[in-house]
């Protein structure tokens, strides 16, 4: 069979199951005592190890099969969680991380070896209590009862409709048993060892499921054990020695299903002969709780939907955007003949695309808490590594942002985090002597603003010195000294963004740096989107992402150059006005005008983007205000089109890394027109 | 089949080019073309097929030729190198030539022409000289990765 087709499954779901076992083991590390994240923990690393199993995966099945003794054991309280325990189980989970990783790059688990980490495994599991012991099966009570004390966990699950024949049978006199067949270790022909039990419970009874299914265990598919429901109406004593007859066994774990499944909240769920009632609450308890547990899963209905189909309705939606000016542009050349209907007919159309639009945007949105996820981690790394205090607070997970956006932005955040935790938060002493509280904040919010979405990393450090950026500007010749003399305090940190700025600065610090704060932006840059700083010496610094909330269709204002047509981005334009030439001034060859109070350095676009005939244009003339953060500047056009519903298209790779261009989109006529990227006017 | 090559060939005033088929997707006629600022100066600019935006490198510019008015002859010939779709504009393209390997040979120098860093091979076919172009060097794609 081609496994390929599922390989996309695997690796999806891996990435959930893993995605929650990151959160319940920080959890963990909090309430080291908590059974639920336990529990959580060892069904995560059951259900992977079943996937991988099935998969082929043998060194992720190891690795989570020796996981879930672990996480057994800890159950049990034979081995207490400790920093170690945790500690092991990150370790784990990278690994665990890491082949997923490999087998997204190249379909394989890769090379990364997890013998040393299963040892670990096993040594700990050994060490904290005894488990895999060759204890001697004497007594089948006494077995039975130490099962009960280890509350064996079975992995069999049931659906509606056996749960529905185990209500009927409980009504009736039979009896109804999980049961559990370990075989031995050295068992050498194991699917004809496990036939043999089917055939001497089919002859007392009746098997009504098996996990694996009883064609899996056939083809001796499965590990070492495997679980049977099992209705008989031989006692459950009986029915264990009957079994334990059968040679090569190495354990056999039976429990009594009397209650029926559905209404079994309060009560006890299973009995195991002569246990005592306290022991029996305990784990009915418990498994009330993973009960609930499943019912709240089945909450939500969604598809897992390939990104490339919906890049693909995407396209279709921007088409049908194209085709929708096309229209409005030759309804407005015919204005006077054109009929009402007409007009209705295109209002219609423009409802009715800029809903679809919505609605695949809407589709393609995802919480940034996708992102979010991994930082707590990442967090308590790195306080760990540098010893310092760190309480990271996030909000705003739910907020949504374009799935690309998603996979992008990931990156810069890890690094402005990372460059407050290093750089920003000082150690406890400092901050004691400081008088702040000797654990340092870290803030990430993200919240909606209107057209944009606003992600904010902030710490409660010790700030950015815009002295020292000086200083290091001028001694590493990036800016001559009176150059620097004459920028304010906020131009001085900008310059942390600039190339060979943030690295330079870096190398006393912290190594293994990969990149630099101009990464970071030009990052963001790439998604459209702005970062700023807001920082105060002593007290923090604050670093502001904006992005836009969708990136393929964005409104945008149509203007012209003598016979060619720019876009510009509505985001980025402020308002427009006109001036009158007479009213420019020059500062150090600048063009300003006097606006509004402020002086508003002017930028003559078509000279920069060097159009064809380019004249300068003098008299009245119309500008559009574009804005940068809380920068402003005016671009000088000959004409106003209007505002537009526009499409952005890559100009491809061919074309890549054209300055001051961000893109291109189709006119209604079929022509192209270039986008202007008004950031880097600035 | 192994010693056959396949060339679309086009025309440049009265020489004729030749690009190997397997990078060609279509042939276009002339449209409108949108010239993109800070780009190549061979680059003519960016055109929309079909709703994709592709850009155009005008061949004659490319060449240091002399710049000519386009015609109804004057065709973009669509490309796909290694996954760069770029278009190519020339005077007129109308054929595809089958060349024996036995047929092409090395390009022999001419001058100083910059022609020479273009064409590395010519194939002959009856009395007609083809020049087959390394389309790598005439796009210029190492520079453009490196950029």
């Amino acid at each position: 069979m081609d496994m390929n087709q599922y390989l996309e499954i695997f690796i999806d779901e891996s990435k959930e199951h893993l995605q929650e076992m990151n959160q319940i083991l920080l959890e963990l590390e909090n309430k080291p005592d908590n059974l639920k994240l336990l529990d959580a923990i060892f069904r995560i690393a059951h259900t992977i190890k079943g996937m991988a199993g099935t998969m082929g995966y043998s060194k992720i099945t190891n690795l989570t099969h020796k996981m879930e003794s672990l996480m057994h054991e800890v159950r049990t309280g034979k081995v207490k969680v400790s920093e170690k325990i945790v500690d092991i189980l990150f370790e784990c989970f990278d690994a665990l991380e890491e082949y997923v990783e490999n087998l997204i790059a190249n379909g394989e688990e890769g090379a990364l070896d997890t013998e040393d980490l299963v040892n670990k495994l096993a040594f700990m599991i050994s060490n904290g209590g005894d488990v895999e012991t060759e204890k001697t099966i004497s007594n089948s009570t006494a077995e039975t009862e130490e099962e009960t004390n280890g509350e064996h966990r079975f992995s069999i699950e049931f659906d509606d409709i056996t749960k529905n024949v185990i209500n009927k049978a409980i009504e009736s006199d039979v009896s109804i048993f999980k049961i559990d067949v370990i075989l031995d270790e050295n068992c050498m022909l194991k699917a004809a060892r496990s036939f043999i039990v089917f055939n001497k419970l089919e002859s007392f009874g009746e098997v009504i499921l098996s996990k694996p299914d009883v064609e899996l265990i056939e083809d001796e598919k499965f590990d070492s054990n495997f679980e049977i429901l099992y209705f008989t109406k031989l006692d459950q004593l009986t029915l264990y020695n009957e079994l334990m007859n059968i040679s090569e066994i190495h354990k056999i774990v039976i429990e009594e299903i009397d209650e029926k499944i559905e209404v079994a909240k309060e009560d006890k769920i299973i009995n195991v002969v002569e246990t005592n009632d306290k022991e029996i609450d305990k784990i009915s308890n418990k498994l009330e709780k993973k009960d609930n547990k499943k019912q709240a899963k089945k909450a939500s209905k969604t598809v897992r939907v390939d990104i490339e189909r919906l890049d693909n309705l995407m396209n279709l939606v921007s088409e049908l955007i194209i085709i929708k000016t096309r229209l409005e542009d030759d309804g407005n050349k015919q204005s006077e003949r054109r009929t009402s209907e007409m007009h209705e007919t295109i209002e219609y159309l423009e409802r009715i695309t800029t809903s679809l639009h919505d609605a695949v945007m809407k589709v393609r949105m995802v919480p940034v808490e996708r992102t979010f996820n991994r930082f707590p981690r990442m967090v308590r790394d790195l306080s760990k590594e540098l010893g310092k205090g760190i309480n990271l607070v996030m909000s705003g997970e739910d907020t949504e942002v374009d799935r690309t956006v998603i996979d992008e932005i990931g990156d810069p955040l890890i690094h402005l985090i990372r460059n407050s935790i290093d750089h920003g938060i000082e150690d406890k002493a400092t901050r004691i002597a400081k008088g702040k509280d000797e654990n340092g904040t870290v803030a990430l919010r993200a919240y909606p603003d209107g057209n944009t979405v606003v992600i904010e990393v902030e710490d409660d450090g010790n700030g950015i010195d815009s002295e020292k950026i000086k200083q290091i500007a001028i001694n590493r010749e990036i800016l001559t000294e009176s150059d620097a003399n004459q920028l304010s305090e906020k131009e001085l940190i900008n310059l942390l963004f600039n190339a060979g700025f943030s690295t330079a600065k870096k190398v006393t610090d912290l190594s293994g740096r990969g990149v630099g704060l101009d990464v970071v932006k030009s990052k963001i840059e790439s998604l459209n989107g702005t970062v700023e700083v807001d920082t105060v010496v002593g007290k923090g610094s604050k670093f502001i992402i904006r992005l836009p909330l969708t990136l393929a269709i964005i409104q945008a204002l149509m203007i012209t150059l003598k016979e060619e047509i720019y876009a510009i981005p509505l985001n980025n334009i402020k308002e427009i006005s006109t001036i009158n030439s007479e009213g420019i001034s020059m500062i150090q060859d600048q063009e300003v005008v006097l606006y509004r109070g402020k002086t508003l350095p002017l930028i003559r676009l078509g000279s920069i983007l060097d159009t064809k005939d380019y004249e300068k244009n003098v008299g009245d003339m119309l500008v559009v205000v574009i804005k940068k953060g809380d920068q402003e500047a005016g671009i000088i056009v000959d004409e106003l089109i209007g505002q537009q519903e526009i499409v952005i298209k890559s100009l491809g790779r061919y074309l890549k890394g054209i300055n001051i261009i961000a893109g291109a989109t189709i006119l209604g006529n079929g022509g192209v027109a270039l986008i202007v990227d008004s950031n880097q006017l600035f | 089949m192994e010693d056959i090559r396949e060339y679309v060939v086009f025309k440049i005033d009265n020489e004729y080019y030749g690009i190997d088929i397997k990078f060609v997707e279509n042939i276009e006629k002339a449209q409108s073309i949108t010239r993109v600022p800070f780009a190549e100066s061979y680059l003519e600019g960016v055109i929309n097929l079909r709703g994709n935006i592709i850009p155009v490198v005008n061949l004659r510019e490319r060449f240091m030729m002399e710049s000519k008015e386009i015609t109804k002859d004057t065709r973009i010939i669509i490309i796909n190198f290694n996954g760069y779709h770029v278009g190519l504009v020339v005077d007129s393209s109308s054929e595809v030539v089958q060349f024996d390997e036995e047929n092409i040979e090395k390009a022999p120098k001419i001058g100083d022409s910059i022609k020479n860093d273009f064409i590395k091979e010519v194939g002959k076919e009856n009395e007609r000289i083809v020049m087959l172009i390394d389309i790598r060097k005439v796009l210029d794609i190492v520079e453009t990765e490196s950029k």
